[in-house]
């Protein structure tokens, strides 16, 4: 009996490094894809690593130094500095920080509740559950995200935390849909109605063998969704009720570099292109994340 | 062995749908005996699929008795007793989809063992591996996912999968239909291999008529929700009584000329298959049947028996005008 | 003397994949003359269609190549032709019947859009009106004899069933005024009754335009019902060939046996054991005879030379060692 559960063993291990391989090939038979994924590396890297990667580490905090205040790019500071004398290129580095924090925040939230709302109601289309959780997920999506935040900065203090909070409330309505779609849509597969005539329990249906198909749409949208939320962050931030000074946020870099445009064009330009780099990076990380997990044809 | 394992009387199963009723199975009857093979067989909208699956309990049925074993299971799945559902068990049709392309053959195989905790934890793998064994698959496939194996053998987990919680009832679905010739040999003398290892009752409903000739011991034949023959099997092939049944066994393609001659003549047949929804007045299929006559528009036939064990539902019979 | 329509010589195609490149076709040879009904049989993977679309040249380029042989259509090789040139054969010379109805036809357009766009663009040269091409789709519609031609025209493919949906492929492939049709598998998807009506129809119909067919399917029962002859294949070779009645009276090569034994038969005489192994890998094909690893009668030849066709009779070819003279 060991031997053949060491003979077992092994050919799990290589069915799993196959897989491994096959995905790999997939995934990189576009090429975008591999640049898509260097660009997050990097970004991960620089963010998890600023305080070491950083010329100028401290200028993320409060640090001023009039006599070096908006100086165009070069060798000190490639960048260029801001108004305050800041390295707009450590800043950016600790702006990517922020950004990848809101980003995780927000899907770390919104994605499993989402999803599991989808799940359960897809299952149970025809009945009342799949009414109720449907229609309050009409009501959620009826609402701008912009608006819902601004009105919860109105009411609450405009903060980086607070505004997650509303970003979040608007953001699980999309993974619930996207589930409940694919979901609905297997339920009467012969694989799901043979789990059930052996009598697996809801829980098993909704997680063990409905969840495993939604893969691929669920981590392709994780990955274009950290997109868009460091995108709306920004634009969060933009308006004022982003991070507060003096901590280093990409998209109040940009309000604040705005009123500087075209002279200081440096204080505003390279973090928006930041943000653009990251963006784009997890739009196409996304994609070929979607090729490389796209259901095997049977 | 003639204890009778299954008993239908008059069994329906409507749906309710927007365009109408769907009287999928309108007054089915029949038994099925230990260790034997009811055969159903028909074309699309016959409602040998709706049959197969109130037995198991998918559906539950509108009206009618339907017995097993002396137990009432016109209740569906979720009312039955585990010990009812582990020993009724189902071969699906598609074995593409019959089996969750996201999991391991093992996860497959070890569910029903599971969820009925008839093995221990650890004693769980051998089982799986003995199942495997079973239908002669080579061990190692259990880490493979069913789109990495070929049809055939995807079609030998999900019959290892209904033999997971040693039943004695087994419901197939068209387990071949989607299957390369030789591969449906393998699966149908497996098939018959563990029908007599381990006492086995089928129900198989095909609508391949050479198949039912060499699996089935007795064979009904469905048109729109209702049968409209039923007898043993040398018999129903020998001497088909109901028009349908000659029509649908002189179209079958055969490969030799032996066989040729034990077809019907031939009878051509004229006009689509009518949906169920919109079933015609009187016996169903006198849109289509070469011997119509006057009172097939206006009364649905009864079952008679003209012959031992062989019943049909047709005017061309006497007492099927009934009252 | 009917003249020669088709002749596939010696053709090599296969799929780039993961993993490597699939030989799928290893030295296939078919042809066929004017007016004729061949079968070709064979089972999932055999290559059969890959076959018929490659004459149709419809195989998408990457992943797919072709590394040998030639496709010689009325003398011309189809593998040479440059995209207008196959057009032009599309339009006028041949067409496919495929698989699946429900699939061949788009669910967003009406059957008159979808009929009429195919008379017209084959017909683009003659000019025809609108209202010509109009009355040609009844005219074809009536030919495979479906009620109610004019209401057709305006209905949905989902308004319809199968087998009037496989009908109306029909009078699409046929309005076509083909040469050659290429039929894949067109009744598996419909019910044994109406298979029957499609067939005689189909058969009705070619009679009468002359059209040569080439019906594919893995039933052996349609194709000795149906052809006059018939090509098996096997992991991308044909493995025999020979005159209908004659290939079910005498099959030679032991996957044909195989086959036929596998069959159940009304007789109820049981069925046979199937043939043992499986398809072969084609990423990693056989050596010699790619069917030598299932063969109850292999040889040691078998296992290292492939082998070529061998004469056994009237038109009966096998490529089989058992058979060398």
């Amino acid at each position: 009996m060991s031997t053949s559960a060491t003979a077992l063993e092994q050919s799990l291990r290589s069915r799993t490094w196959e897989r491994v391989k096959k995905g790999w090939y997939t995934f990189s038979k576009n090429p975008l894809s591999i640049v898509g994924a260097v660009i997050i590396v990097a970004v991960v890297f620089l963010a998890v690593f600023a305080p070491l990667v950083s010329p100028y580490p401290e200028h993320a905090g409060n640090f001023v130094d009039f006599d070096n205040a908006s100086k165009p790019p070069s060798q000190a500071h490639l960048f260029g500095t801001d108004v305050f004398g800041r390295d707009i290129l450590s800043r950016v580095f600790f702006g990517f920080r922020l950004s990848l924090i809101m980003g995780v925040t927000v899907i770390s939230l919104t994605a499993p509740v989402g999803v599991t709302l989808g799940l359960i109601a897809g299952y149970k289309k025809g009945t009342w559950v799949e009414t109720l959780i449907m229609r309050i997920t009409d009501i959620f999506v009826a609402v701008p995200p912009l608006i819902l935040a601004l009105a919860v900065a109105a009411i609450l203090t405009p903060n980086i935390f607070n505004s997650m909070m509303a970003v979040s409330l608007m953001w699980w309505p999309w993974y619930c849909r996207m589930v409940y779609g694919i979901a609905s849509s297997l339920k009467n597969e012969f694989y799901i109605q043979s789990a059930e005539v052996t009598g697996a329990s809801t829980f098993h249906i909704l997680f063990k063998e409905i969840l495993p198909n939604c893969y691929g749409p669920v981590f392709t949208k994780v990955s274009l969704d950290m997109g868009w939320v460091i995108l709306l962050a920004s634009a969060l931030s933009f308006v004022g009720l982003g991070a507060q000074p003096p901590t280093p946020d990409l998209g109040t870099m940009v309000a604040d570099g705005g009123k500087y445009m075209p002279d200081q064009w440096w204080i505003a330009v390279f973090p928006a292109i930041a943000i653009m780099f990251v963006v784009f990076g997890f739009n196409i990380l996304g994609d070929g994340i979607r090729d490389m997990l796209e259901v095997e044809k049977t | 062995m003639d204890s009778i394992v299954v008993r239908a009387h008059d069994l329906k199963k409507h749906f309710h749908t927007k365009r109408g009723i769907v009287r999928a199975a309108d007054g089915v009857s029949f038994t099925i005996s230990e260790q034997e093979t009811l055969g159903l067989v028909g074309e699309s909208g016959s409602g040998k699929s709706t049959v197969a699956y109130t037995v198991m309990g998918i559906y539950p049925a509108t009206s009618g008795e339907l017995v097993f074993k002396d137990q009432d299971i016109t209740g569906a799945i979720k009312k039955r007793s585990k010990a009812l559902k582990q020993d009724i068990q189902i071969v699906f049709q598609d074995p593409g989809s019959s089996l969750n392309p996201r999991r391991t053959i093992r996860q497959i195989l070890e569910l029903p063992l599971r969820v009925h905790d008839t093995v221990s934890k650890k004693e769980r793998v051998d089982r799986v591996a003995k199942l495997m064994e079973m239908v002669e698959l080579p061990v190692d496939f259990m880490y493979k996912s069913p789109p990495a194996i070929g049809g055939g053998e995807r079609q030998m987990i999900a019959i290892a999968r209904a033999l997971a919680t040693d039943p004695s009832f087994i419901v197939l679905d068209e387990p071949t239909s989607a299957l390369d010739v030789s591969v449906q040999a393998k699966i149908i003398n497996k098939l018959m291999e563990l029908q007599k290892e381990l006492n086995l009752t089928y129900m198989f409903i095909t609508h391949d008529l050479s198949l039912m000739r060499n699996m089935a011991s007795r064979v009904a034949i469905m048109y729109l929700g209702k049968i409209c023959e039923i007898a043993p099997t040398a018999e129903f092939f020998s001497r088909p009584l109901h028009p349908y049944t000659q029509m649908l066994l002189s179209s079958i393609p055969v490969v030799s000329e032996q066989e040729e001659e034990l077809k019907p003549k031939k009878i051509v047949s004229t006009g689509e298959i009518p949906s169920p929804v919109n079933i015609p007045p009187g016996c169903s299929f006198h849109l289509r049947c070469p011997s119509k006559m006057e009172i097939c528009s206006r009364i649905d036939p009864n079952i008679v028996t003209p012959e031992e064990n062989h019943q049909v539902r047709c005017h061309l019979f006497p007492g099927a005008a009934g009252n | 003397m009917a003249k020669r329509l088709l002749d596939i010589e010696n053709l090599e195609a296969g799929f780039n994949v993961y993993g490597g490149y699939l030989k799928v076709l290893n030295g296939v040879y078919f042809n066929m003359d004017e007016g004729e009904k061949v079968g070709l049989v064979g089972e999932t993977g055999c290559g059969k269609t890959t076959t018929a679309k490659s004459v149709l040249k419809i195989l998408p380029e990457p992943p797919s190549r072709t590394t040998g042989g030639r496709i010689l259509f009325k003398g011309r090789d189809i593998l040479t032709m440059r995209k207008n040139e196959i057009r032009e054969i599309h339009a006028r010379e041949i067409s496919m019947i495929f698989q699946d109805p429900t699939a061949a036809l788009n669910p967003v357009f009406t059957i008159g859009d979808q009929l009429m766009t195919a008379i017209k663009y084959s017909n683009l040269h003659d000019g025809m009106t609108r209202k010509e091409i109009r009355e040609k789709a009844v005219q074809s519609l009536k030919e495979v004899r479906l009620p109610d031609a004019e209401r057709i025209l305006e209905n949905y493919p989902i308004q319809l069933s199968g087998g009037m949906r496989q009908r109306i492929c029909i009078a699409m492939a046929l309005a076509t005024r083909s040469t050659l049709l290429v039929a894949d598998e067109p009744t598996t998807s419909l019910d044994v009754t109406i298979q029957d009506q499609v067939l005689r129809l189909l058969g009705t119909l070619i009679q009468q335009k002359g059209t040569s067919t080439i019906l594919i399917t893995h039933s052996l029962g349609l194709v000795r019902e149906w052809t006059e002859r018939v090509y098996v294949m096997y992991a991308g070779v044909m493995v025999e060939t020979a005159d209908t009645a004659e290939l079910f009276k005498n099959p030679l090569h032991p996957y044909t046996k195989g086959l036929m034994a596998a069959v159940p038969k009304l007789t109820g005489e049981g069925i046979a054991a199937g043939i043992a192994g499986r398809i072969p890998e084609y990423l990693n094909p056989p050596s010699g005879c790619r069917f030598h690893p299932r063969c109850a009668a292999v040889m040691d030849v078998c296992r290292k030379e492939k082998p070529i066709y061998f004469n056994c009779g009237d038109n009966h070819k096998t490529a089989c060692f058992l058979y060398r003279e």
